[in-house]
């Protein structure tokens, strides 16, 4: 036997001193934030469902409309022509801004959402937002009574990464709506996972509240892996956008080539916005986190070499998030090089969020590292 | 290469399918970024070949020269940097799933027993050192290089943007992304004078030329962009010089113990291929106590809570001793040196006599851990000073299997219940003879070579081996007046010390924070370009026409776009006609066509 190294300082987690009562609470608002989940799934669905009486087909439209026509409908964006009657004249208080799609991008508007304009889908789809924010309220409640119970971040194993990350997910997307941004189509997509995710976290992951080894004591470990949770819950939303745009993108390009595709299809696919709204937002959700990526890698870096004694050494788990890290570039870069914009820049964004998911799944499962402290 | 062909590229720098009409954006949409031209070169000049030496000569030089040329290019491209970042991060995968050496040689070598076949194989193809194989350094030297190819050329492609001008307005603006007009009492020299003002204050660069205010902002983008790759190389130069100068090593001490800096005193050592032995830092230290405390009660008993190890070090070979705590995540720093706590265990306490009852040893001897109750094994080694009840020298052998905490006679387990020295029980075996460690052959000092026949067991007269579980202070009697060992109350906890030094950490972490910095700025500052054209209409009234061009990707341009509008609005207020309908119409957009550059 070698000198161990910290690995072995590092392969339990500690108990007691953990309040029972707090922990039992948290595992309460858990599986209530669960149900709660669980009704705002139902009313996506309702919403879903009532959306699809409405048949729009702008998309058939507007590729349909023939070029010179599609040209001469640009839409307007932007500021609003505010019009002031000041005793009897009109007073424009600023000009409008006429916004044309760039070039070579196709001319299509976004879809209204998941309720296609019918009016109790839109009152379903707001129920489950409402319903959202009351279940991330309550899971969040669930995490705080956890980190309680163990006096210490609560990203200590997997069960408690995984009921983070859902409710930073599900907070991402909720700051998102508040930001007024054109995301609640996610919600159906994004309330799915989340189920699953936690489902994944009570049953099989579930550990009890412990407390930590001393290797795994570190400020670091706060900044390191709460970024980690967070980059990997906006990588998700991310990933959700890119996946979305590689479905719409390929309806439109069936509609454009004079293709019907299918019935489903088309009442969903109708409903989301233009594929190239879709691939702007998984661009610039990706984009925007990317930075904060290569921070939580140089944070763990800074973390391994005061644990470990050495910044860097191709552990597993920093290979993936080295491997994750390089992916995210790449698409980045694939969006600037001639010919891998759109789909194939799509298909690595994919392939990054797979490593980013290995990396936290594969590698604590499989693969055996300075970092399998997660009690699996 | 400042120049990109007119008309042949979009936004982002890069051609496109000129859709009819987008030709007139001219200059005004190159060069919003300086991603490499994705056109290459084709090698071969051809040209003529002059007859006679000489010219094939010439002609060889040329093709040599343009085929050089040609795979610069291909490297420096987006295309070939994007393949490179590809194979990076492919490359970098076996090596997470196949045993390294340098993390863990141990399970290296299990592979390779397991494995007659794929190991040799694997060997060869350095999958056992990935990170430092032949392939992998020539992959990520390629993407360094073609980094720094791009790097350069780029950096003085915005060199020159940073001293020109704004490019002038295109000829339609009706054609931009973004788009805006009205008619105004003001005169055009006024609206320009305002566009001026308004984009200055905004602190975009502006530039007049002709009838139109050429306005851009949004360069920190570029410069952002340029940091982040020039960072990439600082990290990378770095971590190699890391790589070269590093040493690394581990001892083992126990309480009341010390080590200084030198070669000889490590356990093991490892070290980067430009290491010298005078690079170690000068400094010595001791280990005063350590401490462990693991939890009593509740599902996760027994699992660490503290460990810390209280030493006292100087640095050079006669400096003033100064006392320090080194624990998990808290090193001790010692000039570039950093010493890392990385193991713990118990070392019992034992004495050995002879048949006449002296002392022929007493020591502490650490015992490594082999669970996680630190159940530990170990040997005992008496080398000289023994004699044996027939005034023979022979050395003596203890196989010696310790646990902090025993589970109690009868229950049938040697293995420790709990970590904390609650209940310390040392089992013994004893050999006599030759323990083999004068034959030149190294020997690991926590084993006994028991198989060996110059080793003969401790037996009683009816042929029983003789064993014996101590508690602190028992004393097992060797058969025959071979003489005894005792398990003093006294015992000893030792740790394991990782000595670490590593030059080009700093460098690393600067180019890291540098990197950030400016990819933060790569990617959240839009780099994007407004115009603002103001002519007098045929009917003498002046149309003010303002248009906004970004990368696809910006999102805010239109509002932008506004709030300028609306500012040079306010200075040039639209004219209020006879028809108060009358809106400037984006589907007709007939004051532009009026307002086209002349
Ligand atoms: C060491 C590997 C490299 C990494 C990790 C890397 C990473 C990145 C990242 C993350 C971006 C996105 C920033 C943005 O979109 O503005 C970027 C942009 C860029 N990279 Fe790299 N890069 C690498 C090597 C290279 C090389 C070898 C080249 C030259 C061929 C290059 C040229 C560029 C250019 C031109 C951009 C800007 C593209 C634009 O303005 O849209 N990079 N790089």
């Amino acid at each position: 036997m070698t000198l161990a190294a910290a690995t072995e300082l590092a392969t339990a987690t500690l108990a007691t001193a953990t309040n029972e009562n707090l922990a039992n609470l948290s595992n309460m608002l858990i599986y209530s934030a669960m149900a709660v989940y669980t009704l705002a799934f139902f009313a996506y669905i309702v919403e879903w469902l009532f959306g699809s009486r409405s048949k729009v087909a702008r998309t058939a439209a507007a590729l349909t409309a023939g070029p010179g026509q599609a040209k001469a409908k640009a839409k307007a964006k932007g500021p609003a022509v505010t019009v002031k009657s000041a005793g009897g004249t009109t007073v424009l208080e600023r000009p409008e801004v006429v916004v044309r799609s760039s070039a070579g991008a196709r001319d299509v508007p976004d879809g209204p959402g998941a309720h296609g304009g019918d009016e109790q889908g839109d009152l379903y789809g707001r129920i489950a937002v409402s319903l959202g924010v009351l279940a991330f309220l309550v899971q969040l409640g669930g995490v705080i009574a956890r980190a309680a119970s163990v006096q210490r971040a609560p990203w200590g194993n997997m069960y408690e990464f995984n009921i983070t990350f859902s409710t930073v997910v599900v907070g991402v997307y909720l700051l998102l709506l508040a930001l007024k941004k054109n995301v609640r189509w996610l919600g159906l997509f994004l309330t799915t996972t989340v189920l699953l995710d936690l489902g994944l976290a009570v049953t099989v992951l579930y550990t009890e509240s412990a407390q930590l080894v001393p290797a795994l004591q570190s400020y670091w470990l706060i900044i390191h892996v709460s970024t980690a949770i967070f980059c990997g819950a906006v990588f998700y939303v991310g990933a959700v956008g890119t996946l979305l745009y590689l479905f719409k993108d390929s309806y439109e390009s069936k509609l454009a080539g004079g293709g019907k595709p299918g019935r489903f299809a088309t009442s969903v696919l109708e409903r989301l916005p233009a594929s190239a709204s879709l691939d702007k937002f998984a661009y610039r959700v990706n984009a925007a986190v990317f930075p904060l990526w290569t921070f939580t890698i140089i944070a763990g870096a800074i973390w391994a070499e005061s644990a470990w004694g050495r910044y860097w050494g191709w552990d597993p788990k920093e290979t993936w998030s080295f491997i994750t890290w390089v992916a995210y570039a790449c698409y980045l870069h694939a969006r600037s090089t001639a010919g891998w914009k759109g789909r194939k820049a799509a298909y690595i964004a994919l392939i990054a969020f797979g490593c980013w998911l290995f990396n936290y799944y594969g590698v604590n499962i499989f693969v055996s590292g300075k970092h399998s402290y997660s009690g699996v | 290469m400042s120049k990109t062909p007119t008309g042949s590229t979009t936004a982002d720098g890069t051609p496109a399918p000129v859709p009819p009409g987008e030709e007139e954006l001219g200059a005004a949409g190159t060069q919003l970024s300086t991603a490499p031209a994705e056109t290459a070169v084709p090698g071969s000049f051809g040209g003529n070949r002059a007859p006679g030496l000489a010219g094939g000569l010439a002609w060889t030089g040329r093709e040599i020269l343009g085929w050089a040329r040609w795979f610069w290019r291909q490297l420096t491209s987006m295309r070939v940097a994007l393949l490179l970042l590809f194979l990076l991060s492919l490359g970098a995968v076996p090596g997470s799933l196949i045993p390294q050496d340098g993390t863990d040689a141990m399970k290296v070598e299990d592979f390779k027993e397991a494995h007659r076949t794929l190991g040799p194989i694997y060997d060869k193809l350095g999958l056992f050192h990935v990170y430092s194989s032949v392939w992998f350094s020539a992959i990520y030297i390629l993407l360094f290089i073609s980094l720094i190819g791009c790097i350069v050329p780029r950096t003085w492609q915005f060199v020159g943007q940073l001293r020109g001008r704004p490019p002038g307005a295109p000829r339609r603006l009706t054609r931009l992304p973004a788009y805006a007009t009205w008619r105004t009492a003001a005169s055009p020299e006024e609206v320009r004078e305002a566009a001026l003002k308004v984009l200055g204050q905004r602190r975009f660069r502006t530039d007049l030329t002709g009838d139109a205010v050429a306005a851009e902002k949004g360069y920190l983008r570029e410069a952002g962009n340029l940091v982040f790759h020039l960072a990439l190389i600082v990290m990378l130069v770095a971590f190699a010089w890391g790589q070269l100068y590093k040493t690394e090593g581990n001892k083992l001490i126990v309480e009341g113990d010390g080590f200084a800096n030198t070669l000889v005193q490590y356990d093991d050592f490892k070290s980067g291929n430009l290491f010298n032995d005078d690079d170690l830092v000068p400094f010595s230290f001791n280990l005063k106590q350590f401490t462990g405390t693991y939890e009593r009660t509740g599902p996760q008993r027994g699992t660490p809570r503290v460990f810390k190890a209280d030493v006292t070090y100087s640095v050079g070979a006669h400096g003033k001793e100064q006392k320090a705590t080194i624990s998990p995540n808290h090193p001790l720093q010692v000039d570039d040196a950093r010493v890392y706590l990385v193991s713990h265990g118990y070392a019992p306490t034992v004495t050995v006599r002879d048949g006449k009852g002296d002392v022929v040893y007493r020591q502490a001897v650490p015992l490594l851990p082999v669970d996680g109750n630190v159940t530990s094994q170990g040997a005992i080694k008496v080398l000289d000073g023994y004699r044996n009840a027939r005034g023979e020298t022979e050395q003596l052998g203890f196989s010696a299997f310790f646990v902090p905490t025993f589970a109690g006679a009868g229950k049938g387990t040697m293995f420790s219940q709990f970590p904390a020295l609650d209940f310390p029980v040392l089992a013994l075996t004893g050999f006599h003879g030759d323990l083999g460690v004068d034959s030149g052959l190294p020997q690991n000092v926590y084993q006994l070579d028991t198989k060996s026949p110059k080793l003969k067991q401790f037996k009683d007269d009816k042929g029983d081996i003789v064993a014996a579980r101590l508690l602190p202070g028992e004393t097992m009697t060797l058969p025959n007046g071979a003489g005894s060992i005792t398990f003093e109350k006294d015992i000893k906890e030792w740790a394991g010390f990782q000595i670490v030094q590593q030059p080009g950490t700093g460098w690393a972490l600067a180019g890291a924070l540098a990197a950030i910095a400016g990819l933060a700025g790569s990617l959240f500052i839009q780099r994007r370009r407004v115009w603002v054209r103001a002519v007098e209409g045929a009917d003498g009234v002046t149309v003010v026409e303002m248009a906004g061009l970004g990368r696809s990707e910006s999102a805010k341009l239109p509002e932008e776009l506004g709030d300028l509008a609306a500012l040079v609005h306010d200075k040039a207020p639209a004219q209020t006609d006879a028809d108060p309908d009358r809106e400037p119409d984006a589907g007709t957009s007939v004051p532009a066509e009026g307002a086209e550059k002349k």
